[in-house]
């Protein structure tokens, strides 16, 4: 199967002088963490089905440098931007989607002040935005009436607003959305942002993945969706410290919808 | 001999705001202590901003009871300040009621200043309730004991004095009005008070006026104690939160300032043209510290920002790492650097100006490296707190002193921060296999 994707490079099409309309950028999870590249590899078959134009950076991609911010090493964050940047602009990349909201926040956020302008979008506007224009119909099929409930990544709902894309794309799915007692603006962490999921967390008497998986069991779902690599380990995680992870899967929309689509 | 209460009164007066003017003084100087930042963009969005969320209240009635509650004591406050101004005049030029002329608008007036006073005795007893008997978890953290739990209850106290002074002084004149006592000429509407005038049947003109009178004074000088209590308090917030969600930040959350004494030094390393063997020029100034220990490391808006907490606790009961029994408390963030900033403040006080070394700062003598890691940036306190507070960046700002000044990250993210070094990637992962998802089954 893995065989079939296909997955220009930047510098493959630079080199045909082609110019994609979009960069995907796959961020480090997606590259090298073996769940989160079932999730990279979800979103291509999409983004082949669909017929879209992009490429990947490959070997040229390298952190953004969020984590290294977030931690407070400023120096290795911009040294990590200046870098990116260079390549970016280098190839003249306009648009960028990415997978994870991390990756997202810091290109559209922190790169601009930095001299990278992209017209940055996440992974589920993108992909909302693929079904709008119908180069992708949903049909629920495998998903009808599921119990699905959703968890909002800090970075792209507090930090960014985007609460209602990755909904759309599961009611979509004819699934039935359920939310948890803190859901959106007032969702709770994972406990993988700020660098945390490179740490020991500090002493307390719960994990936060732990207690946010508590809260998604108390709706009693099929499915916990994410939309971030990093909340998929810390949500796997927390299923599996409650021996749940048999009847409960942990899964990211675009994985959602390429298994719905049958890719 | 007519004039002594007039005169006492101007003189009770301008003491009371003179203090207050003085107290601002010192509370405006201690914010510049902070670092200066452009906040001059936006202004109509600022604007809107301070309307919708300090003025309008809209993110108090997230929580709904604690949020209507205090909508309920905030507009009695703002509403009965209306019959302060009465009763300063009155007090300045020995008038009774001087906006009685008013005729039915007077009634109207007092009628509801006195249907407000009770709404907020009832919602004084509710906050009361909640904090000492149902103790609802986020008044009972470790922060607040001592001083801030016996804070929150003096302001309860004092908002309950004085309602009851209104509204007996109120009965009494109401009582007054209808024995036809010279001077009290009837006006107004009194719906509560009506209840309490029963009390006084049967008490002479003179009792009465004695009550009336003493409830009048003791009122405006319990106002103007109140007013000068707001500095040494967490109830600033009823000024403060005006400018602080004013001067809110406006960019997306996720949006962390990019600090620019260090995008020079960057741009410098990838210019190609630089001798990188150059000696620094002689007068080249002082490379500014990374990040902040202390009060004076961050910005005025941050200091604001810690002037205007009310330690209501919003933020600490929304974060994961408090939730889950970390040390850190983003409202102990803010308690702390207030309290550093007082102690600052003080010390320049005391010290003809300026700022004696005292030994301590806002790092580790107040806020630990442990409360600081446990953060995980999911921005849930920004998010919680009524009056646009930015609790995160104060903890950012602190880790970026950690990190780049101190060299002190726990061993975890050093490792981590190395291999982003080494090979692009937070995992010891070449930078050649970031592809090798592609052909993997």
């Amino acid at each position: 199967m893995g065989n079939e994707l296909k997955v220009p490079t930047m510098a493959e099409l630079f080199a045909a002088g082609q110019q994609p309309e979009v960069l995907f950028w796959v961020g480090c999870a997606g590259s090298f963490d073996d769940r989160a590249k079932k999730i990279t590899k979800a979103f291509v078959k999409i983004l082949n089905k669909a017929g879209v134009s992009f490429a990947v950076l490959g070997t040229e991609e390298s952190c953004t440098g969020d984590p290294a911010k977030r931690a407070g090493n400023e120096f290795l964050f911009q040294m990590q931007a200046v870098t990116n940047i260079e390549v970016m602009n280098g190839y003249g990349i306009k648009k960028v989607v990415t997978a994870c909201p991390h990756c997202f926040n810091t290109l559209k956020n922190e790169y601009p002040g930095l001299g990278g302008n992209y017209d940055v979008m996440h992974h589920t506007q993108f992909l909302t935005k693929l079904v709008e224009e119908g180069k992708i119909t949903l049909e629920g099929g495998s998903y009808k009436g599921k119990r699905i409930t959703y968890h909002d990544p800090c970075y792209l709902g507090r930090a960014n607003n985007v609460y209602e894309a990755p909904r759309d794309l599961i009611r979509k799915l004819d699934a039935e959305l359920v939310e948890m007692k803190s859901c959106k603006q007032r969702g709770l962490c994972c406990g993988a942002g700020g660098a945390q999921m490179f740490k020991e967390p500090e002493k307390g008497d719960k994990d936060v993945n732990v207690e946010r998986t508590e809260q998604a069991l108390e709706k009693k779902p099929e499915i916990i969706a994410t939309a971030c690599p990093f909340c998929n380990t810390m949500m796997t995680d927390g299923v599996k410290s409650k021996e749940k992870e048999t009847s409960i899967a942990v899964v990211d929309i675009a994985e959602l919808i390429a298994t719905a689509e049958n890719l | 001999m007519d004039y002594i209460p007039n005169i006492v009164f101007a003189l009770l007066l301008t003491a009371g705001i003179g203090f207050f003017i003085r107290n601002i003084k010192k509370l405006s100087r201690n914010i510049k202590l902070g670092k200066d930042v452009d906040v001059s963009d936006n202004k109509s969005v600022r604007w809107k901003n301070m309307a919708k969320i300090a003025l309008g209240q809209t993110k108090m009635v997230v929580r709904p009871i604690p949020g209507i509650l205090h909508i309920i004591v905030y507009l009695g406050f703002i509403i009965i300040n209306i019959e302060v101004l009465e009763i300063i005049i009155d007090g300045v030029f020995g008038t009774h009621r001087i906006f009685a002329p008013l005729g039915r608008g007077y009634n109207f007036l007092i009628g509801s200043f006195e249907i407000l006073a009770l709404l907020v005795i009832v919602a004084i007893a509710m906050f009361w309730l909640r904090r000492n008997i149902i103790k609802i978890k986020r008044f009972l953290k470790p922060e607040m004991e001592g001083w801030p739990k016996k804070d929150g209850n003096m302001i309860l106290y004092i908002e309950l004095v004085l309602m009851f002074l209104f509204l007996t002084m109120n009965g009494a004149d109401y009582q007054l009005q209808q024995l036809h006592a010279e001077h009290y000429t009837v006006a107004g509407a009194f719906p509560v008070s009506q209840f309490i005038a029963q009390f006084f049947d049967g008490m002479a003109v003179s009792t009465l006026i004695l009550i009336e009178r003493t409830c009048w004074w003791l009122h405006i000088i319990g106002i103007l104690c109140f007013l000068n209590y707001l500095y040494y308090s967490k109830h600033l917030h009823i000024l403060l939160a005006f400018p602080n969600t004013y001067y809110g930040n406006l960019k997306p959350k996720g949006q962390f300032r990019n600090l620019e004494a260090v995008t020079k030094e960057v741009k410098l390393m990838m210019d190609p043209s630089v001798d990188p063997f150059a000696a620094a020029a002689e007068d080249a100034p002082i490379p500014e510290k990374f990040g902040a220990s202390d009060v004076m490391d961050l910005s005025w808006v941050q200091l604001l920002n810690a002037y205007t907490c009310t330690e209501c606790g919003r933020c600490t009961s929304e974060c994961p790492a408090n939730q889950t029994g970390k040390m850190l408390s983003p409202r102990k963030i803010m308690m702390d650097t207030r309290d550093r900033l007082e102690e600052v403040g003080k010390n320049i006080d005391s010290n003809k100006g300026t700022f004696v070394t005292d030994g301590k700062q806002l790092l580790d003598s107040y806020i630990t490296k442990e409360e600081l890691w446990a953060c995980t940036s999911c921005n849930a306190c920004v998010e919680a707190c009524p009056v646009s507070i930015d609790p995160l960046s104060i903890i950012m700002d602190m880790r970026q002193y950690l990190v780049m000044e101190q060299s002190a990250a726990p061993s975890d993210l050093n490792n981590m921060m190395g291999n982003i070094e080494n090979n692009g990637a937070p995992w010891p992962f070449n930078q050649m296999d970031r592809l090798n998802w592609k052909t993997e089954s």
